[in-house]
Formats: structure tokens, sequence, C-alpha cells
């Protein structure tokens, strides 16, 4: 019996304020000002489809860093970083995934999530489908408040998980509602009635039927219908037209993180398995070219992610500065200054020789002594034993750590200043001075409990190449766990 | 422990250029202004020089790589020169070379010259270093007040300072180094300033402000050094004599292995220790006369004065605020500005500190001039608090 065994999900932490921005741009674009509700997630400017995409599989793994299990990987993106390596590589390192896997860039269409995930189902053995979307869409459109930035993964499994596979429906049909050239930077749109009466409601209710027929199953048996339009009332539209009850239309999230393209239909399946109860039923579909469904029984087993949709969407901070969104998003020529001149680029042979280190956050541990250290080094650091070759792989990225030295830097050139950086100490043992992100001034003090995140590190702008690795950021559950703890005490004295 | 060179090798004169926005001259006008100055106070002739070590940290924008820059400025007599570089301790690098080739018997009288011209870069603050193909992978985009400024975090959670306690003690180390500056003609920055304004200046990595940096500068220091002997040959009395040189590197001790709490400098307690027992001191807080220490940034200072022994651990903050190494206090530190005041051309610090040592030992200082020291103490840091190289260098009256 295939199905999902587990899921995850990401959601960026700053949410831009949608008033913030019509307000901005009332004076060119006053029509948009009725778009001007709730909230979109944004990526912070050290986030792209690709690091999304890795948060995501981490909820969806676990905390235990033993990932042999995995035997294949699907990242799904349109807005992956590169276009001639494949993403899906990088995904594996940084999760450290083993050698031996397939894996492969499922890509070209905004039902390209769903496609990864029907082949993943379909192909059977221990898969992990990764999908993350970072939409990028001009100033003043009203594509830029629609959209959202976000993730989500699955662990596919043969054995009996969180959610019985049922069937899939695809059609495939050369509807061109929207593209974007191969070096184009936006989507170029046709008319929204032609796209919703030719196109969505004429080539996604063949493929739910599809999938419902394969699965047996009638479409008033379907408890969560997850159907991702930016287009308002589509998804009771389409459930109409099939004959789903208006009930089972789920919320597409619009009003608190927008439409994260290929991964928003995966964000509305992993938030209806964190909601359904055992033996209900999900659809999930997914508009593009034609149209992708998949049909899934919630068994009410398997493994929760520890944030998942909703985790995601309850760590945010709002974002009120338009400009600051612009400006993460390459659309602002702004004065840098000559701290920014360095080039950086990148010694492709430093970074393969280095990579489990770079991109997996693997350090060392001496056999003989136990040592933990950062990176893993011929001859041990310990002083009192430098034992030569004894330095075992040692996975840092789920150790929980705190801080031991920090300073918020206005000096040094970054995208979101002032740059916080620090001594990380880790449980366990092993320290690393890094980024610290997704914080501001006085969010950072020695002590305060810290997680790894996989991040852009620099990009090289010269030669169009994206550098990653893993920095640290406030671990919050830790934190209110902590405050929950000395409250408790408190009370108690 | 090796025996040592204490009293083995004496300075036979010392130069220094104007610090400073030094917009007039290059790198080599800089060096001839340092040389010409110690060879007028050396009293001999280039042609009795055996050989020369040169300093200088960031060659892309100063005077390059290798020897030659230093022997074509100064027209050497075709000597062996040899560049040094040890980040912000490469001056005193320059100076233990040519000591120890004069103690090693290798040669008999050996210039050091180091500089650095920063103001050729367009920009405040340092340049952005090189840092290889690895490191810009995996260490953060920072610079060397966020380094620094690390220090103070670690600080304040080790001894329980408060945050405004540490901000007024670190004022106080750039209000007081300020106040000796200003009696300089060759240092950078010559205004006294307030504890009010350095605190309340514009942060540039917190909790350090402007005025917790150092000058940005250009310029040079030269030292020339022989026997003992040779310098009482050379009609010389009353000498200054090198008692101590002491290096220590990190070896990733503190950045990779748990042991380090991040408030001190482990390299510093180790040069410190050696050089006191080199220099036969065993009671530095008593003994030391005065310090140039390496004040980068005012909280480098602050946990220097701990790390060198003179202040109990977790005390300095107290000395400070006492004005212990204030011009009048129990052992005055940045007599001449330090490199807060009297700026930091990175090659050129060490020699920096020593000329002011040498100066104040000899009785020269003019309105600085300390009453009677007998053993000063300079120290530099290069890098960064995780990964660092430090030194410690002591000279004194011949015998003392």
């Amino acid at each position: 019996m295939v199905g999902i065994a587990a899921w995850g999900a990401y959601a960026p932490r700053l949410r831009l304020s949608r008033k913030a921005v019509t307000e901005a741009n009332a004076w060119v674009a006053p029509n948009l000002k009725a778009k001007g509700k709730g909230e979109r997630s944004m990526a912070n400017w050290d986030e792209d489809a690709l690091t999304m995409a890795v948060e995501a599989a981490r909820d969806a793994l676990g905390s235990d860093d033993d990932r042999s299990h995995i035997d294949s990987l699907y990242f799904a993106s349109t807005t992956a970083p590169f276009a001639d390596r494949l993403n899906a590589g990088v995904v594996s390192a940084a999760l450290t995934l083993e050698k031996s896997i397939t894996a492969s860039d499922v890509t070209g269409s905004q039902r390209c999530g769903l496609t990864a995930l029907g082949q993943a189902l379909a192909a059977g053995g221990t898969a992990l489908v990764a999908v993350g979307e970072h939409r990028k869409a001009r100033a003043v459109s009203a594509q830029e408040l629609d959209f959202g930035d976000g993730a989500a993964a699955f662990v596919i499994s043969d054995g009996p998980g969180a959610a019985e596979f049922l069937g899939r429906g695809s059609v495939t049909d050369d509807f061109v509602d929207h593209f974007r050239g191969d070096d184009g930077g936006f989507d170029y749109y046709w008319e929204e009635r032609w796209i919703r009466d030719e196109g969505i409601v004429k080539l996604v209710p063949p493929a739910v039927r599809k999938a419902l027929e394969v699965s047996g199953l009638s479409a008033s048996d379907i408890d969560h219908f997850c159907f991702p339009s930016t287009f308002a009332g589509m998804a009771a539209t389409v459930a109409k037209s099939v004959g789903i009850k208006p009930e089972a239309v789920r919320d597409n999230l619009a009003a608190v993180m927008g439409e994260a393209g290929c991964a928003h239909g995966p964000i509305m399946l992993a938030h209806a398995l964190e909601q359904a109860k055992a033996g209900e039923v999900i659809l999930v579909a997914q508009f593009g070219q034609g149209a992708e469904a998949l049909v899934f029984r919630a068994t009410g087993e398997g493994t929760r992610p520890a944030r998942g949709v909703t985790g995601s969407l309850a760590d945010r901070e709002v974002e009120t500065n338009y400009l600051k969104f612009l400006t993460f998003n390459g659309l602002v020529d702004w004065e840098k200054g000559m701290r920014a001149e360095k080039d950086n680029k990148t010694a492709l042979t430093t970074l393969y020789r280095n990579k489990d280190m770079i991109l997996g956050l693997v350090g060392g541990r001496c056999r003989e002594t136990g040592v933990i250290q950062f990176p893993r080094t011929r001859i041990s650091v310990a002083p009192n034993n430098p034992a030569v070759d004894t330095q075992e792989p040692y996975k840092f990225a789920e150790r929980r750590a705190s801080i031991l030295s920090y300073s918020a830097d206005y000096l040094t050139f970054s995208m979101a200043p002032p740059n916080h950086y620090g001594m990380v100490v880790f449980d366990g043992g092993g320290r690393i001075m890094m980024d610290i992100t997704d914080v501001s001034p006085g969010d950072v003090e020695t002590g305060l409990p810290v997680r790894m995140v996989f991040r852009i590190k620099e990009v090289d702008e010269k030669r169009g190449f994206v550098r990653y690795f893993w920095k640290a950021t406030p671990d919050r559950a830790a934190i209110a766990a902590q405050s929950a703890q000395s409250t408790k005490i408190q009370a108690a004295e | 422990m090796p025996q040592g060179i204490r009293d083995k090798v004496a300075i036979l004169g010392m130069g220094c250029s104007k610090f400073g926005e030094r917009w007039d001259a290059g790198p080599d006008d800089l060096m001839v202004e340092a040389y010409l100055e110690a060879m007028q106070d050396a009293g001999i002739e280039p042609t009795q020089l055996d050989a020369a070590w040169f300093s200088t940290h960031i060659d892309e924008i100063g005077s390059g790589k290798g020897g030659t820059p230093l022997s074509i400025a100064l027209r050497l007599p075709n000597i062996a020169v040899t560049r040094v570089e040890n980040f912000c301790a490469s001056g005193s690098e320059a100076f233990r070379g040519a000591v120890y080739a004069v103690a090693a018997g290798a040669a008999d009288i050996a210039l050091a010259v180091g500089v650095e011209k920063l103001k050729d870069t367009g920009y405040g603050g340092l340049p952005v270093a090189n840092p290889g193909t690895l490191s810009p992978q995996v260490m953060p985009n920072g610079s060397a007040p966020g380094n620094f400024a690390q220090l103070a975090s670690a600080y304040r959670a080790k001894h329980g300072v408060s945050k405004e306690d540490l901000k007024r003690a670190i004022a106080h180390v750039s209000v007081k180094s300020h106040a000796n500056g200003a009696k300089n003609p060759k240092a950078h920055l010559r205004k006294p300033i307030t504890e009010e304004q350095a605190l309340n200046a514009p942060l540039i990595a917190e909790p350090l402000g402007l005025f917790d940096c150092c000058g940005v500068s250009d310029g040079a220091a030269a030292a020339i050094v022989t026997t003992p002997e040779i310098a009482r040959a050379l009609g010389k009395h009353d000498l200054v004599t090198v008692k101590a040189l002491q290096l220590s590197v990190s070896n990733g001790y503190e950045s990779q292995y748990n042991g380090w709490d991040g408030s001190h400098f482990h390299t510093a307690r180790i040069a410190a220790g050696k050089a006191y027992r080199e220099a036969g001191i065993e009671r530095p807080r008593e003994q030391i006369s005065m310090m140039e220490v390496h004040d980068c940034f005012s909280v480098t200072e602050l946990v220097t004065m701990e790390d060198l022994f003179i202040s109990p651990e977790g005390q300095g903050w107290r000395d400070v605020l006492d004005g212990f190494y204030d011009a009048d206090g129990g052992v005055p530190c940045q007599i001449d500005g330090g490199l807060k005041c009297f700026g930091h051309p990175i090659g050129a610090s060490g020699l920096r500190m020593l000329y002011e040592m040498y100066l104040q030992l000899q009785g020269r200082a003019g309105e600085r001039q300390l009453t009677n020291p007998v053993f000063g103490m300079t120290h530099n840091l290069g890098g960064a608090p995780a990964s660092n190289v430090c030194s410690v260098a002591i000279i004194g009256q011949e015998g003392a």
C-alpha cells in the first residue's frame, strides 16, 4: 500500500503586509487597493525555492539525521536557482542523502509539484518529494499581492503511513494562460476570464473525475478538496462542477500566505493532512497546461511534522516595509557601497572537496576521544590528544545549539543590516562561527537557543552562481518552552 | 624553556612617520620618513646595515609583495630583505626577525620597517581582505569590529557585568586614549572626547560605537637593532634592551574545541606568561611601567588588561573605570594615543608601539613623558578573537 509516510512544510517567517504594498502603490495603481488585505509570505533575502524545499524536507524527515532509508528524491519548482545544475543534487547534499539515490528536477508548469508527487507514488520505494517556490512578480502588479513563497515535502513509502494513496488523474493540454521565457524574469498573463472559463473550468474537472474513477470513489466522498487558485471562488466553482460538497472546499490560505506557485497544491495537501481525521478523503488538484489530481485517504497514523503548515504559519513576523520586499527580490537598483564590490566567485573545486561540510554541515567526531569538531580535520583539535586520522563524519544540522558570543555588524555589507553572526556552540559538542538569520537588533543574546537552517550564503552576481551554507536562527519553540518553564518556576515560588 | 634573549639585543635607533590620512604620501614616502629618523637616531650609514625585515599586511593596496618595495624605497645596499606578514602583529614580526638575527650573530646591525597605506581604498574602515577559497563559503561576511565586538557579549555573560557598566568601561578606554593622543604631535586623532560622546556615537558593530574603533591610518615605523657591545662602541649609553619577544598563534582551539569561553584571548595569556618568564618579571602589575596594547577596539583593550595578568580576571572593567590605565594611573596604557588615536596602519603598528616605549625609556617623550619607566610592554593581536596571532614584547633599561 503506497502512501505518504510523513510530510512537512515551510513558509518564510516574513509576511508582507498587503496594505503596505497597496498604499505605497496607490499613486500609480489605485485599482489594486481592493487587494490590500491580509499578508503574503515573503522569502528573506537568503531564501529561495531550494532552501525552502530543504527546510520543508527536514520538517518531513524529522530530527533523526539518518536518512539512509530514502532511495529517490524529486525536487519540483518553476523558480529553481539553477537551469543547468541538478537542483535536487543540492537538496540531496544539504539533507546528507546517500549518493546512491536517484534524483530529478521536475519543473515547467504550476502543477509540477503534484506531478513529482504522482511520479514518486507511481515509482514506489521510499522517496522524498520536495517542492519549493519563490515567485517573482513585477512591482505594482496584481501578482506581487497574490503570490507567496513557500514549500512542502512528503516522504513516500510502500508501507502504511499517514495517508494511503488512492488514485491519480492527469490532463495535458498546451493551454497557455501565462508563460515565462527561459531568460524572462516575470510571467506574462492572458485575460483572466479566458483562463478561468476556457482553462480551469474545462481542464481541471476531467483530471479530478479520472482520479476519482481510479480511486473507486464518487465526488461526494471527498472530505477535503485542495485547489489553489488566485481567482476568488475558483475552487468552489470546480467543486460544484464535479459534485464535491461545498464544505469540503478548503481555505487556500490566500489571506495568510498568498499562493506559492507549484508548491501551493502540496502545501494545501500538507495542511489538509494536519487537519484530516482518520478515514477522511483528501483530493488535491492543481492547474497548469492541463491539470493534476491526486486522491488520498488519511489514516490517522504516520509521522506528524514538528512544524507543518500550521507551525510555519504561526511563526511569523509582519513586514510593512515594501521597499525591503522589492530590494530582496532584486527589483531595486540600490547603492550597496564599496564593501559589496568584493568578488564572490566560488572555487568549484573547493566546494566539491568540502561538499559534506558546506552543504551538509558535516563535521567530525574523534573515534578515540569522542571530541566533536567542525570542520573535520586530519589532526584532531583536542589539545590533550591531537590524534591523527581518527575523525569520523558527524552531522550538525539537526543538533540544538546556543549562542556563545555575537555581534550585530553595521559596517560589513549585508542585504539585511546589521549582519548578525557569532560563535554557536552545539549540544553534545562542537562550535561554528556562523551567520544568524531571521533576527532583528535586540533578538540575540548569549545563551539564546538556536537551530540550523539551510540558506543562501552569497550570490555571485557576475556569474549567476548561488552559494549555500547553514545559518543559525532563534529556536523559537525552545525559547517559548524555556520561558513557560521559568514562568512555572516563578509561579511555584 | 629556552634561555631567551633578555638583554642580548639593544635598540640603536627608532623612527616613526606622522600617522594619519596621509594623502600627501605613498607607502615609499612613509617608509623613508620613519627610516631617516631611525638612521639619524642610530647615527649610522646605510652600508652598516646587514639585513632588513619589512612588514606590510595588505599588499594589494599598499606597497606590494616581496622585499623590493623596502629595498628600492630606501635604496638599501643590496642586503637581505625579508617581507613578513602576520595580520596586525606584522610590525612585531619584523622587529622579531631583526632582533633574532642580531641575537644569533647573523647580523651586527639589522633594520625593521613596517608600513601600511590604508587610505588608498576609497572608503573608511579596513578593506575587505582576500580570505582564500574555503573561508568565504563558510565564515560569516563579517568585519573586524564585528569579530572583536563578540568579546563583549561573552565577557558580560561570563562575569555578570551589565550592558551599561561594560559600555561605560569601554567608553572610558577610548576617552583615556583620546586624552593621551591629544598630546602627541604624530598621532592621527588629536581631539579629546567625553564619555557622553563615546556612549552616544553611532553603532559600528554592537556594542561598539564609532569611538570604540581605532583610527584607520597611513603610517610607517622603523627600528635599528644591534648588540649592546656594538651599541656602546658606537657611543650609545643608557641602552634600551630587548627583554622578551613572544608570539602565540591559535591552533583552532578557540574556534573548534569546546574549551574557550569567547571572553578573552587564549593566545595572549600564553604569550604574556612566556614573555614575563623570559624577561624575569614576576609581578607584572607592579613591575610593568607602561604598556602599548592592541586596542583595535575598546573592548579588546579591556579584556587584554586581564589577559596580560595586570588586572585580575573579571576585574579589568573596574580597573579601567578607576583610571588605573590612565596616563597618571598605576600602569599607564596607550600613552601615545594607542591604535585608537595614534592610528593603525597594520604593518607598522607593532613597531609604532615599541617606538613610544623606547622614547619613554630614553626620557624623550616630551609632554607625555612618564616618571622613570623601567619596563615597557607592547602587545599585538592579529586576526580575530576566535583565530588569532598574539605577540608580546618587553623592552627596558639595560640590566633592569
